[in-house]
């Protein structure tokens, strides 16, 4: 739409329209930045002056005290990314498999399968049921696959999956490499996998930002602080002093006490880093997905 | 009619298809299914030694006890509460923020700010308790350090029930703005242009332009999203409730929500019984909400309806 003759509505309109979004924009972020420069401030002058938006005194000591002592962070930073790798990998495999059955016209359940996937949205047993289920018959307390097994799948990324195959792959195509005498498995790895990278790249993206920021599993079922999620990590530490106590314990003794405050924000940075980092190429694929499945869900 | 023999022939004819199936067949029968015998202890007074079976059949007593002690009313109204006001208003607010958007000139301008007003949705809800803290502690929180360097009084949140009526609502709308706004921006962008520019031979200005088309055009994005929503309107945002109030008791009155609740019924006091009932309780309703809701859109749009 061009800007001629519009007079002053869409002048007034525009200003207001700018202004909006602007302050939403700065809502959104703001709280980034104050965490960032809180972060950054000197451990005496918070206890003084309080968090500032600009540090009143600049200091590196949180970064410099969990730097020093790595060891209780690398090791929930281990078990996030390992984690991640292996639910997402596992997860995309198991869910493109499914969605790719789940679109062959030539299946006769597809559709009831579909329902009983469905289902399991808009019914269940409910919290406790699962929780007593995993612990008491799987036997998976304090185990890694407590933490990996329940992401692997969701409801929703298999029809999301079901979508992009089935508007990305003709029938014809499929029918092709039957009348060649390919089998479904090699149709689907060799046809499918290649075609729909698009949307195996969204659902992808989907389950690793889930298994990056789980904290939760982590909760209900891992007793040994060593094997906790990165974001469990931050949460203790934000909840106990005995965390931060046990970040510096794992090193020689301080001859200062460790700077408990910014370290909370400090340790956010560094768990929120990869996310913030990869989001501005990232963010696309998400916008995809959400349209995609808002509109067939 | 053999459907049992229809069966087997098909597994036969296709049966790679189903092998390919087993990892999904598998995952739901564990994770949802199988779990679903467990609603049995709803009814039960369980004892770690009796286990599913051994534990001693109570009948609705867990129920009673929910209903009497006006726990139920109680995280009932607050889970309701909270959703219609995250239904309504934060609908409301995405539909605004993406009229606008779609109305910006400058393309890049568009793109930045949607993209950084996405951001909050990126980050785990662990942060947004790091969040609380770095603005709210009652010390040293930015806020309240803001408040007293102009004289006036700090806020002691984590001591005033009536606050999170209004703090939580924020945190939810600062979560999910741009996840919202992402949905109804491709619903406006998808609006033929034609009808703008018909309306401009018109002389229709931008506020009738919106008001006359983009408003009525992504109504039934609208209308399915709130309705489904309100399907869902018995399930609790925990992740959300719990990293913002945790286990503090002195909130319950204004914040405990079905889902806290069991949660804790679990993790603290380990009363299965209680827990699963509760549970129960939601899931129970959740389902004849949601079935009601889709007769309702079936009836009405059937291309809208979800089976």
């Amino acid at each position: 739409m061009g800007v001629r003759n519009k007079g002053l509505t869409f002048y007034l309109f525009n200003i207001f329209a700018y202004t909006v979004i602007i302050i939403l924009t700065i809502l959104c972020v703001m709280p980034f930045l104050l965490i960032i420069s809180g972060s950054l401030t000197d451990e005496v002058s918070i206890a003084i002056d309080g968090y500032h938006f600009i540090p009143k005194v600049f200091s590196l000591e949180a970064y410099k005290t969990i730097f020093t002592f790595p060891q209780t962070v690398i090791k929930a930073y281990t078990v996030t990314t390992v984690n991640t790798i292996v639910g997402t990998s596992l997860g995309l495999f198991f869910m493109s498999m499914a969605g790719y059955v789940l679109s062959r016209k030539d299946f006769k359940y597809r559709n009831r399968i579909t329902f009983l996937i469905y289902f399991t949205t808009i019914f269940g047993g409910g919290l406790v049921p699962w929780y007593i289920m995993i612990t008491s018959v799987l036997k998976l307390k304090d185990s890694y696959i407590a933490i990996c097994y329940p992401g692997l799948m969701a409801p929703f990324l298999i029809i999301l999956m079901r979508t992009f195959i089935t508007s990305s792959l003709p029938d014809e195509v499929v029918e092709s490499a039957k009348i060649d005498g390919a089998g479904s498995f090699k149709t689907y790895y060799s046809i499918v996998l290649p075609i729909v990278k698009p949307g195996l790249a969204t659902v992808g993206l989907f389950l690793a930002l889930n298994y990056w920021n789980d904290w939760f599993l982590s909760s209900m079922f891992i007793s040994t602080p060593e094997k906790y999620e990165l974001q469990f990590y931050l949460y203790n530490m934000l909840n106990s002093y005995e965390a931060i106590n046990r970040l510096v314990s794992s090193g020689v003794t301080l001859a200062t006490n460790p700077p408990a405050e910014s370290i909370k924000l400090a340790m956010a940075i560094i768990a929120t880093g990869p996310v913030l980092l990869f989001y501005p190429f990232i963010q696309r694929y998400f916008v995809a997905g959400i349209t995609i499945g808002a509109v067939k869900g | 009619m053999h459907p049992k023999s229809g069966f087997l022939k098909e597994v036969k004819k296709n049966h790679v298809l189903f092998i390919m199936l087993i990892p999904v067949f598998v995952f739901f029968i564990i994770n949802n299914y199988l779990p679903m015998i467990g609603i049995y202890f709803a009814f039960t007074r369980y004892s770690i030694r009796g286990g599913l079976f051994g534990s001693p059949f109570v009948g609705m007593q867990n129920f009673e006890f929910l209903w009497k002690s006006n726990i139920l009313l109680n995280i009932t109204k607050n889970t309701i509460m909270y959703n219609t006001i995250f239904i309504f208003l934060g609908n409301a607010i995405q539909v605004f923020s993406a009229v606008l958007l779609s109305r910006l000139i400058g393309n890049v301008f568009r793109k930045i700010t949607q993209t950084l007003m996405f951001l909050p949705y990126f980050v785990s809800y662990v942060i947004m308790g790091v969040l609380v803290y770095n603005l709210f502690n009652y010390e040293i929180g930015f806020i309240n350090t803001m408040l007293r360097d102009f004289g006036a009084e700090p806020l002691d949140i984590f001591n005033d029930p009536n606050m999170w009526y209004g703090l939580i609502p924020a945190f939810y709308m600062w979560k999910w703005v741009g996840y919202g706004t992402v949905i109804y921006l491709a619903s406006i962008l998808s609006i033929s242009n034609e009808y703008y520019e018909a309306s401009e031979l018109d002389g229709a200005n931008v506020l009738q332009q919106i008001w006359h088309i983009t408003l009525p055009l992504i109504k039934p994005t609208f209308i399915i999203l709130i309705l489904f929503a309100l399907g869902n309107i018995m399930k609790g945002q925990f992740d959300l409730f719990y990293q913002l109030i945790g286990n503090n008791g002195n909130l319950y009155a204004s914040t405990d929500i079905i889902d806290t609740y069991v949660y804790r019924s679990l993790i603290s006091d380990f009363d299965i019984g209680i827990g699963s009932a509760a549970g129960l309780y939601q899931s129970f309703f959740g389902f004849i909400l949601i079935m009601t809701v889709n007769f309702l859109v079936k009836r009405k749009t059937p291309e809208y309806a979800l089976f």
